[in-house]
């Protein structure tokens, strides 16, 4: 989550609350570590996509 | 006033409030897209409209070159009345930084998800008794009769002035967003508000109550209280701001819906698909279009822009392009890649969208559940606002 960039939308949030929180001024981030589990990545992909400041990127740790 | 003359050439002299695109918009901007993709006029100023995506983004970032001290669509017509308490305009939505931040941050917790979900039981209340009027007659306006009901006076309880001056808000609302070239009604409603809030601000200084309106007069900056000339114009915004954008969404999103029959019944049978559909009804009837003011003379894509041109942030238009989004024209209830600008981009990102998101989703959903089959009414005559925000005025639906 790049903070520079997010502006409060909330569409992270509202799409995958599991993943992501917002504060009270709009800012978000990922919750804990930011690693997301195997039945999330969905969720995560469709807060990526849908995030319109390009704020939110994926590192896939899996090799795969 | 006079009638303007009906636009004939629209990449080159158009014109917001031509019936032609107040009634329908779409066509007009998908022909500008592929032909003159930000088109120009004179009348009222030179302004300049933008009808792609990615233009309208990148205006909205360049916060340097496209300043928002003025973001009406419609320039006042006439004389602009002298309004020594509005010295700041009405931060945080018509300053650049760094007022636009501070006074940003004062709002912003008004309407953070935590706060916005404890006024979702009042909404869903409102909703409810709304219909509870007229659902025994078979008919409504559904532009008058509920939609334009319902953000007032959650926004009122917010501010914590009285709900019941919920039409007389209303009117000086439209007074300044829907009639800003009618001098008598533009005064008229920046007058009422201000005189309003004069008294209201008065009242909290020896009385403060647990309200956005007592909050800001308790507030400081870097350890001075906020001056009252700022939180006059935080407070006329809230109102103006939160009236009649989210009504106007949610008078499109019931003529949709009384219009597309499929769409309807899809989400009275399905209520998780609501989340999507409320993204994707934002995007499809966008009511929001804003102003910037070019700072310094200035090429943007081709266009050679002059400082004191108007550029109108287009984007109702932005969220119709094909280049950003699959089938634009269609309305796909569960669309899944929606980065929609309906509550704009960049620093001026809409504050209250948490708010008019929960206030728009409450309202379809209340009515749905009472009332899942209607339809516009025969031969019935909808009529549009336009400019600055677009949505129904009138919607006359039955529902025998």
């Amino acid at each position: 989550m790049d903070p520079d960039k997010c502006q409060g939308h909330a569409r992270c949030y509202g799409l995958a609350p599991q993943i992501f929180e917002v504060d009270d001024y709009g800012l978000a981030s990922v919750v804990g570590d930011g690693t997301v589990p195997a039945d999330l990545e969905d969720k995560a992909r469709l807060a990526i996509a849908n995030c319109p400041e390009y704020a939110i990127s994926a590192i896939d740790e899996t090799g795969s | 006033m006079t009638t303007p003359a009906p636009v004939t050439q629209w990449d080159t002299d158009f014109d917001v409030l031509d019936p032609e695109y107040v009634n329908d918009p779409f066509g007009i901007w998908d022909t500008l897209r592929s032909t003159c993709p930000i088109a120009h006029t004179e009348r009222r100023g030179s302004t300049w409209l933008p009808t792609r995506y990615q233009d309208v983004v990148d205006l909205a970032h360049d916060v340097e070159r496209f300043s928002s001290t003025e973001i009406s669509v419609i320039p006042f017509a006439g004389d602009v009345p002298d309004e020594p308490v509005l010295a700041y305009g009405l931060p945080p939505i018509t300053a650049d930084p760094p007022l636009h931040t501070w006074t940003r941050r004062l709002l912003l917790p008004w309407f953070s998800h935590r706060r916005v979900e404890g006024y979702e039981a009042m909404t869903r209340e409102l909703c409810a008794d709304l219909i509870d009027g007229f659902e025994a007659k078979g008919e409504a306006d559904a532009a008058r009769d509920y939609a334009q009901q319902i953000p007032v006076r959650v926004i009122a309880h917010i501010l914590g002035v009285p709900a019941s001056l919920s039409d007389t808000f209303t009117g000086w609302v439209r007074d300044v967003l829907e009639f800003a070239d009618d001098p008598v009604r533009r005064v008229r409603g920046v007058e009422g508000l201000i005189g309003f809030f004069i008294e209201e601000v008065a009242k909290r200084k020896t009385d403060p109550g647990d309200d956005l309106l007592s909050d800001l007069l308790h507030s400081e900056f870097e350890g001075a209280p906020v001056e009252e000339s700022l939180v006059l114009g935080i407070a006329a915004l809230v109102l103006i701001a939160g009236v009649d954008t989210t009504w106007s969404a949610i008078g499109s999103s019931l003529w949709h819906l009384a219009a597309h029959p499929q769409d309807r019944r899809r989400l009275v049978s399905d209520p998780g698909a609501m989340p999507l559909a409320v993204e994707e009804l934002l995007r499809a009837y966008s009511p929001v279009t804003m102003a910037r003011v070019v700072t310094e003379d200035t090429e943007f894509n081709g266009c050679p822009m002059k400082a004191g041109d108007k550029v109108l942030m287009n984007f109702p238009a932005a969220n119709r392009d094909p280049e950003a989004f699959e089938q634009a024209d269609r309305v796909i209830l569960d669309r899944e890649l929606n980065r929609h600008v309906a509550f704009g981009s960049g620093i001026h990102r809409c504050a209250g969208s948490n708010l008019a998101r929960m206030e728009l989703q409450m309202a379809i959903e209340e009515w749905l559940r009472r009332i899942p089959e209607f339809h516009l009414a025969d031969g019935a005559e909808v009529t549009w606002a336009g400019g600055q925000v677009r949505g129904p005025r009138q919607l006359p639906v039955v529902f025998p």
